[in-house]
């Protein structure tokens, strides 16, 4: 129950973080929101027993809040100019409200935690400890848990999926990586670009 | 308790729609991309989270099969450690287009750089 109560808590923290980012005049003021939210996220990882997360999320964050600062801090009175149109607000905020009622709808509403199978499963009880679904096979990740220390050494689970079962997911992400670094990089390149006109 | 942290995480990823959506500043839509972000990637690793479970990491001397029963689902948590990674870099190009906007046409302001076009 402790640890339930603390999340909701941190959760409802990113959630005021998230709209004071998206309604804050001040760009700088936005940025830094956004990055309470992530660092609350990463709070949130080491609360439901994911230390390799919330490291992760930590290193990230940083990288994330010098580029996002880099992009604003000279350009920081640009946002109080632009207003939102009223109309588009308003009916993006009635789509917003119903697209949450038929989550709620969906994952069992009022019934509690007496979800019907197929749904995400109950807080607390994954697919792989299938306690009161019995109907729901336990999965891969039991496997991987067992096999873990036999098949591959290693005592991190996390790793191991990482680094051993799914390697090829992990080569696949460093070429995403890789190629959005070069992207990146070839935006912002100064050398081999044409003179423009319109540029100040 | 279970649904409304459900609900929490959902509202999180609302909100993020919301800023896509609505907003006109490109670098508050790149904020909304980001809360997106983290929402699923909260979900995902809230779907995994066992009640008293412990971290997916074998401490010495303990027994495996003991762990493998008490252990957190460590599948979502490699996942998203991948997806985590690439919302940086994501971050990163998304961030050097909006550096190259400003630098072509002044403003963050997405309908005035649909109008002013080339």
């Amino acid at each position: 129950m402790g640890v339930e109560l603390l999340i909701v808590i941190l959760i409802v923290f990113m959630l005021a973080a998230a709209v004071i980012a998206l309604e804050a005049d001040d760009l700088l003021s936005s940025v830094i929101a956004v990055g309470a939210a992530g660092f609350a996220l990463s709070v949130i990882d080491l609360l439901v027993g994911a230390p390799d997360l919330a490291i992760t999320q930590v290193v990230v964050e940083v990288i994330m809040l010098v580029l996002l600062i880099r992009a604003v801090l000279k350009r920081r009175d640009e946002a109080a100019a632009i207003s939102s149109d009223l109309l588009r607000t308003g009916l993006c905020l009635l789509a917003c409200g119903v697209l949450l009622a038929v989550v709620f709808f969906a994952l069992g509403g009022l019934a509690g935690d007496d979800a019907p199978d197929g749904t995400i499963p109950p807080f607390g009880e994954p697919v792989l400890a299938n306690g009161k679904r019995a109907a729901v096979p336990p999965g891969v990740s039991k496997q991987y848990l067992e096999q873990t220390v036999s098949e591959t050494g290693a005592v991190n689970a996390v790793t191991a999926i990482l680094l051993d079962f799914r390697a090829y997911d992990t080569l696949g992400e460093a070429t995403v990586i890789f190629v959005s670094v070069l992207g990146a990089y070839a935006l912002l390149r100064r050398v081999g670009r044409r003179k423009e006109g319109l540029s100040p | 308790m279970g649904i409304a942290i459900y609900m929490l995480a959902f509202a999180l990823l609302v909100v993020g729609i919301y800023g896509v959506i609505a907003k006109r500043n490109v670098i508050k839509i790149i904020l909304g991309i980001l809360i997106i972000d983290y929402a699923v990637n909260m979900l995902l690793v809230l779907v995994g989270y066992r009640r008293d479970g412990v971290a997916p990491i074998l401490s010495e001397g303990q027994d495996a099969k003991a762990w493998a029963a008490t252990s957190v689902d460590p599948l979502p948590q490699a996942m998203v450690l991948t997806s985590i990674v690439i919302g940086l870099g994501l971050t990163a190009l998304m961030v050097a287009m909006a550096i190259r906007l400003y630098q072509k046409y002044g403003t963050f302001d997405m309908n005035e750089i649909r109008k002013l076009k080339g």
